[in-house]
């Protein structure tokens, strides 16, 4: 469709026109005039709604709101054709098949080798070794071999070695949709161990002997120990109606030597609904700043994050401190349980925040234990109220403990940002359907590609600068405050604003690091080339040298001389390379550092992220968020006459 | 008066010292005239604690028994806790604190009798001179003079000696037009945008009255600073219906008949005492120990200091946009003009001039736009958050500047010279200070108090190179462009290091500024290594090529 118009969210009076296309995995959006004819991908795999608005003079509006917080608003002029683009969305972003995904028509042009060792780069097998386990008190347990017992669960579960198969089966049939506990981390330091199931069909007043001597054999496991913590991340509310269906929480008293725990997780229709609430504020065009604090606070999202991480805290406590073992639940005990699981494991654990260690985090606690990406995310057609954002929640989580402990992980925020773009896009195997049981049925393994190796590939856009393997907020527990600590929690503009580029920091102190740091290692290797010149000099000039050598010390340092060259102007290169610092840059003079600020896009290996740069003034931002509401300066050609009235508007 | 004759208790021993985030520490308190001194008893590590009577703002007492608590509340919102023993001690020692903390005259303050224990390198008193500034202007462009017609505070006791006005207007009218502006705070110039010669230019409201008197001399004087056939913007710091009130108490605003080639533009900044009520809650939602996420947010928002936040920096960012986008000379005022008006002109610098950003530049204009310029510091600033007295004159207007200048910095943090700290030092001294920078209300005052030959300026101290190596931006690239911020509530934080500085554990933050400051220091090491290597190189090739010559 051509004479499109794409409309900037904030100003309804700056546009671009363009032209639309669809293909069979994208909407491209590529602008008229510009020399450098600017495009917008965007993933049918991303579109989360598409509303038709009311035909106005200039045509017909389409708003796409996408999963990964992009909003974009086209104008299209004919109405026949909105409609067809309309309604070949609504088809094309809900896939009924999975077949229908990007992942399987993607193409990276690897080999098949390369698919399988991208397939190969997380091992959890490899991971529970790195835990410490099978050994004295945990073994592998083949009793779900062909999903016979769960499956929803991994064919590889790690048990206490006294729970025999009568024991695992025996309390598996006791628990919601046959999870019995299972091991998730296990600290080899003190023996304690982080275990996860479902709820308990107790009922009322129902007991299973099997599921008393399973937890009994967690506790064992523990021998330093003689109590284990049972938290139910549920509010105790709904635990207690869960009851009237049959289902549950543990009684004290059945149990011997447990200590229960309720820690008030919201479910996720709640936390579905306070998402929602969250981006409404965050589409507001020109928010007050108490609109904004007002919509934030009644979105109880940040609320919703840090019960999420007081729950991470609590356990991590247990296990370090307390030395004490640790069974988590909720109802499925695929949410809210792998969230809390795979908190606290990061606050454990310096491994998981490692770039590797995350992603063995990911594959352990939310891809092997059955998360129901394909429900939660809307990645086939399905029903609405199955979707939340659960790991998106989880990966708020980390950022926020990144923004406490700048120095503790490995990765940067564009990582999870990414991860948060690929648990959506669908572009990689890795997050399909919705257990393993299913993921071996489709051959992912055999048609797709694994996100790891993708980001892996690319780790050095990834990293972040303030790492250092030696540092001492890479050793240990981190302990994050516990009170007073609500101003801890931040609104992620990184996340939820994120193609607003505007509204960021013009100039990435990351960047900025890393640029720093890649010329530190270039400057490193040169020092060593210059040495070693050095000393061939100074002893080719101190011996009697014979012609013949000369020449080809010659011959070599013209070699030498050459890339000495190029690495005698880095300075410039590395100012050329940045930027976001056009003071380096003189062929940039006299503009205005916003505008070529808002151009450093997030970089990016993925195109879909890239090709979304906005390169706006950062001037006409400003005019246009200001509170006066709506009104625009005119940014160059001054003295119309409509200028007062604009600024008086205020 | 002497000092001893207030401290009744000058010693308790046996006290305890409790701060946030520290464990509490056993010593001996000590009172003296300016300070209130803790050491601890601990041989091996003798910790001691230092705090100036006038950083208290107000102390709290409790007891349980014969113990008794004092609470310290500081202007640098820190609060410690001692306990003593013995009620009479503890009365003694609070009932000392309190008078030593509200001395009444300014003459008795530490500044008066501090004396440095360091080399004096420059005198900060004369480091920022409206000469040198004048200088500099001269290079650029004739148009503008400077004036001595207030060198005996005669004509506007708020205004330094020295003022710069344009060329083509006289004393004489000068004169004139300071009786048409509240306080004689007649329009002065504040900036010179060199790229396009557009000024900016600051006073106080024009007294129209309620029957709209006007002043040709005052229209002569800022009319000289257009070009011809260009506009100019009066920024006006209030709502249109405050200003039309102000009318009645004999204020008011340019009426366009009389200044036709100028446009006003109202942005509404709050005036000095509701900040300073916004100040108080925000302090107090700080200090809350609630777990409640919602009530943490909802204090936030209802103390509207984030809004004032956003409102000022949008009315500067108006201010440096009418200047370099439109091409406009911009005149910007409020009421008396010294306080939300200097606000607007000295953050529109910020954002315009590079200069302003570097630790120098900066210094200067705090010196050019709020001490000369007559910002009321020693009433502004002689209470804080915590006290409960209520007095009318108090208000953080500087500090909100502090704060804005900190959110453009979050937004661009390697175009400035100077760090966080750095802001957070300045905010300290305003407050409280060896150092007699702050005191006084303006030149006169300061002049009267003899400030300059009584007392040491806090630049002679920042300025020495241990100093401010402490306050350098490790990540400083000098930007010569003009930066704007996005005002956007999504891009506005609450600072944390002035108003969750003593709530919140800073080690692991104070670790990665540690580690940025490293990363960029064994850059600039290998640096200098390579660059000496490869001259040696080349010396040594050199000699080759002459010894292979002959």
């Amino acid at each position: 469709v051509e004479n499109v118009r794409l409309v900037d969210r904030l100003s309804s009076r700056r546009a671009v026109v363009g032209t639309l296309y669809l293909t069979a995995t994208h909407v491209i959006f590529v602008e008229n005039g510009s020399e450098t004819r600017k495009e917008t991908w965007v993933l049918h795999s991303q579109i989360s709604s598409i509303e038709k608005q009311a035909t106005t003079a200039t045509g017909c509006p389409l708003l796409i709101r996408c999963k990964n917080f992009q909003v974009i608003q086209l104008v299209i002029p004919q109405e026949r054709d909105c409609h067809d683009v309309y309604i070949s969305l609504i088809r094309l972003a809900r896939p009924v098949k999975y077949e229908e995904l990007y992942c399987f028509s993607f193409n990276p042009k690897l080999d098949k080798e390369e698919r399988e060792q991208g397939w190969k780069l997380v091992d959890l097998h490899e991971e529970y070794n790195r835990m410490g386990v099978p050994n004295n008190y945990w073994q592998i347990s083949d009793v779900n071999r062909d999903y016979g017992v769960c499956d929803s669960y991994p064919t590889e579960v790690y048990v206490p070695k006294s729970a025999t198969a009568h024991i695992i089966v025996g309390s598996s049939k006791f628990r919601s949709r046959r999870r019995f506990p299972a091991l998730s981390y296990y600290c080899k330091g003190n023996n304690a161990s982080i275990c996860r199931s479902s709820q308990p069909l107790s009922g009322f007043s129902a007991r299973c002997l099997e599921d008393e001597q399973m937890l009994q054999a967690i506790r064992k496991a523990n021998p330093g120990s003689d109590l284990i913590y049972v938290v139910d991340t549920r509010p105790k509310l709904n635990a207690m109606a869960n009851r009237a269906a049959g289902k549950g929480y543990e009684n004290e008293d059945n149990y011997s030597n447990i200590k229960f725990q309720f820690i008030g997780i919201e479910n996720i229709h709640v936390m579905r609904n306070s998402l929602q609430k969250m981006l409404e504020v965050c589409e507001l065009k020109s928010p007050s700043m108490s609109d904004f604090l007002w919509g934030l606070e009644n979105s109880g999202w940040l609320k919703h994050i840090k019960a999420i991480m007081d729950a991470g805290i609590f356990i991590a406590k247990a296990v370090a401190e307390e030395g004490v073992s640790v069974l988590v639940h909720c109802s499925d005990g695929w949410d809210r349980t792998a969230q809390v699981c795979s908190v606290a494991s990061l606050l454990l654990d310096p491994y998981y925040r490692t770039m590797k260690g995350f992603m063995v985090l990911i594959e352990k606690d939310w891809v092997s234990f059955g998360h129901k990406f394909n429900h939660r995310y809307g990645n086939l057609d399905g029903d609405p109220k199955e979707i939340s954002p659960v790991i998106d929640q989880f990966i708020e989580c980390v950022w926020q403990l990144m923004e406490q402990f700048p120095c503790a992980f490995e990765f940067n925020e564009r990582f999870l940002i990414n991860i948060q773009h690929h648990v959506y896009s669908c572009q990689f195997g890795n997050f399909l359907c919705n257990s393993q049981k299913e993921r071996r049925e489709l051959k992912i393994k055999e048609r797709t590609y694994s996100l790891w190796a993708h980001l892996w590939k690319n780790r050095a856009d990834y990293l972040n600068p303030l790492y250092r393997s030696d540092h001492s907020q890479t050793q240990g527990t981190l302990h994050p405050q516990i009170t007073p600590c609500n101003f801890l929690y931040k609104f992620w503009s990184g996340m939820y604003n994120r193609f607003e580029k505007g509204l960021h920091p013009r100039q990435s102190v990351t960047d900025y690091l890393m640029a720093v740091k890649e010329e530190t290692q270039q400057l490193e290797e040169e020092l060593e080339v210059l040495q070693e010149r050095l000393a061939n000099l100074q002893k080719a000039q101190s011996g009697n040298n014979k012609v013949k050598s000369k020449q080809q010390d010659q011959s070599k340092q013209f070699g030498l001389y050459t890339s000495n060259n190029s690495l005698a102007n880095t300075p410039q290169e590395y100012s050329s390379d940045l930027k976001s610092f056009p003071s380096r840059s003189p062929s940039q003079g006299d503009e205005d550092s916003a505008l070529i600020l808002t151009q450093d896009n997030l970089k990016s290996s993925d195109p879909d992220l890239s090709a979304n740069s906005d390169q706006e003034s950062g001037v006409e931002d400003l005019s246009c968020r200001s509170p006066s509401g709506g009104g625009c300066l005119p940014s160059e050609d001054s003295g119309k006459d409509s200028d007062e009235a604009v600024f008086l508007a205020g | 008066m002497e000092f001893a004759e207030l401290i009744k208790t000058p010693r308790a021993d046996e006290a305890v010292l409790r701060c946030p985030f520290q464990p509490a520490l056993q010593g001996t308190l000590c009172l003296t005239g300016h300070h209130l001194i803790f050491s601890s008893r601990r041989r091996d590590s003798a910790e001691e604690l230092w705090l100036l009577h006038s950083d208290i703002d107000c102390i709290e007492k409790r007891f349980v028994g014969s113990l008794g608590t004092i609470i310290i509340k500081c202007k640098d919102l820190r609060i410690i806790q001692l306990d003593i023993p013995g009620m009479e001690e503890c009365l003694n020692i609070a009932s000392s604190i309190e008078a030593l903390s509200t001395l009444d005259s300014v003459t008795l303050m530490y500044p008066f009798f501090y004396r440095p224990m360091f080399d004096l390198l420059e005198d900060g008193w004369s480091s920022f001179l409206l000469e040198q500034e004048f200088e500099l202007l001269s290079s650029e462009t004739n148009e503008w003079r400077l004036s001595c017609v207030n060198e005996e505070f005669s004509v506007c006791p708020s205004y330094p000696p020295l003022v710069i006005v344009p060329k083509s207007v006289d004393d004489e009218v000068l004169r004139k037009v300071a009786l048409f502006r509240q306080g004689g705070r007649f329009p002065v110039l504040s900036y010179y945008h060199k790229k396009n010669g557009m000024a900016m230019l600051r006073s106080s409201q024009p007294l129209t009255g309620t029957n709209g008197r006007r002043c040709k001399e005052d229209e002569k004087l800022i009319n000289a600073t257009l070009r011809s056939g260009r506009r100019g913007f009066v920024i006006d710091t209030r709502p249109l219906s405050v200003a039309q009130q102000a009318r009645a108490k004999g204020g008011g605003f340019e009426q366009e008949v009389h200044y036709p080639q100028w446009r006003r533009i109202h942005k509404y900044i709050e005036r000095f005492n509701i900040l300073q009520e916004s100040f108080i809650k925000l302090v107090e939602a700080c200090n809350d120990q609630s777990h409640n996420m919602d009530r943490w947010l909802s204090k936030l928002e209802a103390s509207n200091w984030l809004t004032h936040i956003k409102e000022l920096l949008t009315a500067a960012c108006l201010a440096a946009q009418c200047i370099d986008r439109e091409g406009a000379s911009v005149l910007v005022h409020g009421s008396e003009g010294t306080d939300s008006t200097l606000q607007v002109t000295s953050l529109a610098q910020i954002i315009l001039d590079p200069r302003c950003r570097t630790i120098r530049g900066f210094e200067a204009l705090v010196v050019r736009e709020w001490l000369q310029a007559g910002h009321p510091f020693q009433q502004r600033c002689a209470q804080s958050a915590y006290s409960n007295s209520k007095q009318k004159w108090e208000a953080p207007v500087f500090l909100l500047f502090l704060e804005c200048v900190w959110q453009i910095h979050r937004q661009f943090p390697c175009s400035f010279e100077f760090n966080e700290q750095f802001l957070i030092m300045l905010f300290e001294h305003a407050y409280a200070s060896q150092f007699g920078t702050f005191l006084g209300n303006n030149e006169n005052e300061r002049a009267k108090l003899k400030l300059p030959q009584k007392t040491m300026s806090l630049w002679s101290w920042v300025n020495r190179p241990e100093e401010l190596r402490r306050f350098q931006n490790p990540l400083y690239e000098a930007n010569s462009l003009v930066i704007w911020p996005s005002v956007a509530p999504q891009s506005l934080q609450l600072w944390e290091g002035v108003f969750l500085r003593w709530n919140r554990p800073s080690k692991f933050l104070d670790e990665a500024e540690e580690e940025r400051i490293n990363i960029i220091k064994y850059n600039k090491e290998l640096q200098a290594k390579v660059n000496a290597l490869r001259r040696q190189l080349a010396e040594l090739e050199a000699q080759e090529v002459v010894q292979e010559e002959p």
